[in-house]
């Protein structure tokens, strides 16, 4: 185990791939001099045949690498969440469908990395948390790595599995330090983070680390809470998190996406359909507010789950 | 070049096997034997014959939502074509697909797309594979006149052009977007003519003529291999029937007159490549009926394997959702 930087995280796995199976390659904008921090060197180990510049075109790289992992190829595109609307329709009419409409006749091991930046002041164009309208769609499976050691070791497991994958990666981890070990992270295992006993938190990305924050300071005031990261959201590890509200009896769900139809929505829905007996209050949802993100910093930091609603949702499930 | 005397067969061959088969779907979908909509190649076949009889069984092809002659034409089972539009487990899809998803990718197919220009940048990545791993495959993508002015398009052809990537476009106008005139859509006077801004060549090519649309491919087949880049093809052809069957109660006569389809219906692509063959002995005019009889034979014998296919069962719902399925939510 060595301690990593989320985004070299994410490095160490892209090279790794790339050294084991030549089939990897990766392409997006502005790649070969690692704008968003997390392709350096690539460029210079694999060359221009396998780490590809791309023009702002993504309606059609998005496609090209669907093309390319229908005849055998394993790509790797990088991009931006609030870019991925732009190819919407090679997502979902492609990527998405391709493999059901044609009979399985279709492999299609292609991973999207979304750099999902929020918080930082980019307003309402750059800021989408959006992986709650890709969960609706059947056909991608969607991670959400918290950590460094997700980061890296969700990524291996994407690029090695033969369907469209897309993971979210939350710029506000970008800086963030933990341990990565060399083994891959299977999808559908969630982690918990911290044992509790009086509440479970279910956090999304980066509310991960926000839970434990406010569940480590919440442990000052004697509430002992569940912290769990689900790591993959499709497929979604329910069991841990229903086993865990059997266990508290209680559920809060951070999660940065908007609160209609979210990631929250989805889990509190599940615990509600299967976990109601175990419940002793009702489920919250801590997410954000149903408004686009505005670029004033006094009206950004409103939009989001913060540790004060996180402290008032866990408060108000003891009551 | 004079093409051989197998190949001018084997166009006549497909190109009936086409027409046949879009018959034989018109009259059953008449008859209500299947559900949902289906788009007729008829009066376009040369188009997609001319094409494939230029490619090697290695090369790849992406299709759209009029695509029944695509498979056809590159050599998929005239059986499990039929079986999938009839919604059967033997179909190419299993079923899933249908008429607008009529791909078999046993014989080099990238998928048939239902959203109109959405298959070719997914064509645009079979070439770029081909670039990057050094192999000597072209990959092909079959459109209309309506999805050259998608976004998609245009930008598959500067990433075809820019990467110097071995695709070929081959727009198959067929001059309506199901009511809307080409003319009235497209800002210059052909599709082909787009081709310069993305620093490829634009050829325009007598749709009706197979040959010709063998011959502009097999060049644009060379160029690709040569490592040379893309090509835009624009095959001007004529759609003979209405949009979708069952579409034509609604629109018929008033987007453009019986004059006009009567005029086109003189140019039957069919019609123009039988009489050269028997004006330069290839075939009889009695070897040439003798191709089409077969052909209405074999389909005869496709509707039959598909009617007496299975329908999926409700276990098969969720079969091919995933390559490694997950549990249910």
């Amino acid at each position: 185990m060595t301690e990593k930087i989320f985004a070299e995280a994410i490095n160490e796995a892209i090279a790794e791939e790339m050294r084991r199976d030549p089939n990897v390659f990766i392409m997006g904008e502005d790649i070969r001099l690692s704008v968003y921090g997390t392709t350096a060197n690539l460029f210079k180990e694999f060359g221009e045949d396998r780490v590809l510049d791309t023009p702002l075109s993504e309606n059609g790289f998005f496609g090209a690498a669907i093309g390319a992992s229908l005849v055998g190829m394993r790509p790797i595109v990088e991009t931006v969440t609030s870019f991925m609307w732009v190819a919407m329709d090679q997502l979902i009419s492609q990527a998405a469908k391709m493999r059901y409409m044609f009979g399985g006749q279709a492999n299609l091991p292609v991973v999207y990395r979304a750099s999902m930046a929020y918080g930082g002041g980019s307003a309402a164009h750059h800021s989408d948390r959006s992986y709650p309208m890709f969960m609706n769609m059947p056909g991608i499976k969607i991670a959400v790595p918290a950590n460094s050691s997700d980061a890296k070791g969700l990524l291996k497991t994407a690029i090695r599995d033969d369907d469209p994958v897309i993971i979210f990666e939350d710029v506000n981890l970008s800086g963030t330090r933990g341990e990565v070990s060399d083994v891959d992270i299977p999808f559908g295992k969630a982690e918990i983070v911290k044992e509790g006993n009086d509440c479970t938190i279910v956090g999304i990305a980066g509310s991960v680390k926000l839970s434990l924050e406010a569940a480590n300071n919440l442990e000052k005031e004697g509430i002992s809470c569940e912290v769990i990261n689900p790591r993959t959201l499709v497929p979604l590890d329910k069991e841990t998190i229903l086993n865990s509200v059997e266990k508290t009896g209680r559920l809060v769900v951070v999660d940065p996406a908007h609160k209609v139809c979210s990631a929250a929505s989805e889990i509190s829905s599940i615990v509600a359909e299967e976990g109601f007996w175990f419940l002793q209050s009702p489920i919250i949802k801590v997410a954000s507010e149903q408004v686009h993100i505005p670029y004033s910093p006094s009206l950004e930091k409103l939009v989001y789950p913060n540790l004060d609603k996180i402290y008032s949702a866990v408060k108000s499930t003891l009551e | 070049m004079e093409l051989t005397k197998e190949t001018q067969i084997h166009m006549l061959k497909r190109m009936w096997t086409i027409r046949n088969f879009e018959i034989k779907v018109m009259e059953v979908h008449k008859a209500g034997e299947f559900v949902g909509p289906a788009h007729p190649y008829i009066g376009e076949e040369a188009v997609a014959v001319g094409v494939c009889s230029a490619l090697k069984d290695t090369d790849y092809i992406a299709g759209n939502h009029r695509s029944h002659g695509h498979p056809l034409a590159k050599g998929g089972s005239i059986k499990k074509a039929m079986a999938e539009i009839y919604g059967k487990v033997d179909g190419y899809c299993n079923g899933n697909g249908g008429s607008m998803h009529l791909a078999d990718f046993s014989v080099g197919i990238l998928g048939e797309s239902g959203i109109v220009a959405s298959s070719v940048p997914v064509a645009t990545g079979a070439g770029l594979a081909s670039k990057l791993r050094k192999k000597d495959f072209v990959s092909v993508v079959f459109f209309g006149d309506g999805a050259s002015n998608q976004g998609a398009c245009h930008e598959s052809m500067n990433l075809a052009s820019i990467w110097k990537l071995p695709v070929i476009f081959v727009c198959e106008n067929n001059q309506f977007a199901i009511t809307t005139s080409y003319q009235d859509s497209v800002a210059v006077d052909n599709v082909s003519d787009r081709a310069p801004a993305y620093n490829m060549p634009g050829v325009l090519v007598d749709g009706q003529n197979v040959e010709a649309m063998h011959e502009a491919t097999a060049e644009a087949v060379k160029r690709a291999r040569n490592g040379d880049g893309p090509t835009l093809i624009e095959g001007l052809t004529y759609r003979f029937e209405d949009h979708s069957l069952g579409l034509g109660r609604v629109t018929k006569g008033e987007y453009r007159s019986q004059e006009e389809i009567d005029k086109w219906k003189e140019r039957d692509p069919i019609d123009i490549h039988t009489k050269k063959l028997i004006e330069r002995g290839t075939l009889s005019e009695s070897e040439c009926k003798e191709i089409e009889n077969n052909s209405i034979e074999e389909i005869e014998e496709a509707v039959n394997f598909a009617r007496n296919s299975e329908f999926p069962k409700p276990e098969n719902l969720f079969d091919s959702m995933w390559a490694n399925p997950i549990p249910k939510p």
